[in-house]
């Protein structure tokens, strides 16, 4: 269980503004800030990980008290138990996978866990290269297993899949589910990418100009439903066409393309680059704009 | 020929450069990461050398260290330390000299590297020096090699303070470049001809080691 209350004045594009969140995590949930950049979503889990000082507030880390500004309480870094994926991995160049592993374990019972580790993220073969000959979707495995090797209870992710294509962050998606729910930790991602955030998420807090717009399942925050029946599915609108009173529209899906021909009225305020949420129950498809 | 000068200057630089890299690297570290307002005065300080001529420098240490001023006799009297024309003085005001060539190497290579990395090792529970020491300096050994060669090569090529503190003492302070300005003034043509090609060379070598070393021969030797 994670309080996290806190505020910080922060310096945005178009002037300066308060960051304020009051949020409650529960353990095993998986978290996503989403928002637009310069939102302070990197700038919260920076706080969380004692990178970054808050003005005031409180952080609360499963009974421990990491920061209180009346207590006078601010963890260092060193003293607070947590993993953490940077957007740039920030793998050590001059250390092997391996010993990138072995830096991080702290005893032998950690030292133990880095084989286990080097299967679940598959980087057998590259244990003894150096980050620098590895692909982005590589390293990002390898900061993934390092920030597990002291098992903490709770994972933060700065953005760490943005820089990769489709199909490998896919994967990575799912080596980060398979992390989660394998040694139950609680997950706070920081990303602006809807498919991911539908696809791990339990819980998405939507930040807008260091405010807190709403906070709920992806369902709740994106498509304003109290209960998710229908399938959903998150894609970008590649073409729009007129045949006659209908309109037909082609949207990408991950990889793949889905092409529907349906009434204008349900679709006039849809553009070409739109993302959009296709949600199909037994009758019906329709189609909303994010 | 007389090896005394060439030989007393590189002890004089081998000395200069350990404890430049003793005094250097914390400096340089505090330097490179410092967030005080008044980091701009101390490294101009520390850029000084750079621009002053030499002789402003020994001509202010010989005020400092001389016995007859109050910090010279302080020394003198309690810790029984002559700093002027003795090898300790010229150790203090080479230190000082070549102070730039150290620390402006490593300062620019730490400033270089991600913040992440620093970063990650904190999240990772190792402490400032661990850091330091673990992930930091290893990853600037290039700028680690170009501190050390220039602060030596530097401390062998100095002569203005050498001059101005050290005086000629035979075996204590009478290094190479002073040999030669001594043997030229009496017309020893020869021994200053010796002088100057051996500094010639060995100076020419170690540059010219810092270049092919920073420029990928590092990568093969030193991977």
């Amino acid at each position: 269980m994670i309080e996290l209350q806190i505020q910080k004045e922060l310096q945005g594009a178009k002037g300066p503004f308060v960051l304020e969140l009051d949020l409650a995590i529960k353990s095993g949930q998986f978290w996503t800030m989403y928002g637009p950049s310069g939102a302070g979503k990197t700038t919260t889990i920076r706080m969380l990980a004692g990178l970054m000082n808050p003005d005031r507030g409180r952080i609360v880390v499963r009974g421990e008290v990491w920061y209180d500004s009346e207590q006078k309480i601010n963890r260092s870094p060193q003293q607070r138990s947590l993993g953490m994926v940077f957007q740039d991995y920030a793998l050590f160049p001059h250390l092997t996978v391996e010993q990138n592993l072995t830096f991080a374990s702290r005893n032998s019972e950690e030292k133990g866990r880095i084989p286990g580790l080097i299967d679940l993220m598959e980087l057998g073969t590259l244990r003894n290269q150096k980050p620098g000959r590895l692909s982005g979707g590589q390293q990002q495995r390898v900061a993934l297993a390092r920030a597990l090797v002291q098992q903490p209870p709770l994972l933060l992710l700065d953005e760490p899949l943005s820089a990769l294509d489709h199909k490998t962050r896919v994967r990575l998606q799912d080596y980060l589910l398979e992390a989660h729910r394998k040694y139950e930790l609680c997950t706070i991602l920081v990303s602006h990418d809807l498919g991911e955030v539908f696809k791990l998420s339990d819980r998405v807090a939507l930040l807008e100009n260091g405010k807190v717009r709403r906070v709920g399942t992806p369902g709740e925050v994106f498509l304003g439903e109290s209960e998710e029946l229908s399938l959903q599915i998150v894609g970008t609108v590649l073409r729009i066409e007129e045949q006659g009173p209908n309109i037909q529209i082609r949207v990408q899906i991950q990889g793949s393309l889905w092409q529907s021909t349906l009434p204008f009225a349900d679709i006039k305020d849809l553009r070409v680059g739109d993302r959009v949420v296709l949600y199909a129950d037994q009758q019906h498809t329709q189609i909303r704009k994010v | 020929m007389n090896w005394e000068p060439l030989i007393l200057t590189f002890e004089l630089a081998t000395v200069t450069t350990l404890i430049l890299l003793v005094v250097g690297i914390p400096l340089a570290y505090w330097l490179a990461f410092t967030r005080w307002r008044g980091k701009a005065v101390l490294e101009t300080l520390v850029s000084m050398p750079l621009v002053l001529p030499p002789t402003v420098l020994g001509f202010y240490f010989l005020l400092a260290f001389s016995p007859s001023n109050a910090f010279g006799a302080w020394l003198d009297e309690w810790l029984g330390i002559q700093l002027v024309f003795s090898f300790t003085g010229l150790v203090l005001a080479s230190v000082l000299y070549s102070l730039p060539f150290m620390v402006h190497p490593i300062q620019a290579g730490l400033s270089g590297l991600s913040p992440s990395l620093r970063e990650a090792a904190y999240v990772l529970g190792k402490s400032r020096w661990q850091t330091l020491r673990l992930v930091l300096l290893p990853n600037i050994k290039p700028a680690l090699l170009s501190g050390v060669v220039l602060s030596f090569a530097h401390t062998i090529g100095e002569f203005g303070v050498v001059l101005m503190i050290g005086g000629n003492i035979p075996g204590q302070t009478r290094v190479a470049s002073i040999a030669i300005y001594d043997e030229v003034e009496t017309l020893n043509y020869a021994a200053a001809n010796f002088y100057s090609g051996v500094l010639f060379a060995i100076t020419f070598a170690i540059l010219l080691l810092v270049y092919l070393t920073n420029g990928g021969l590092q990568k093969r030797l030193w991977p």
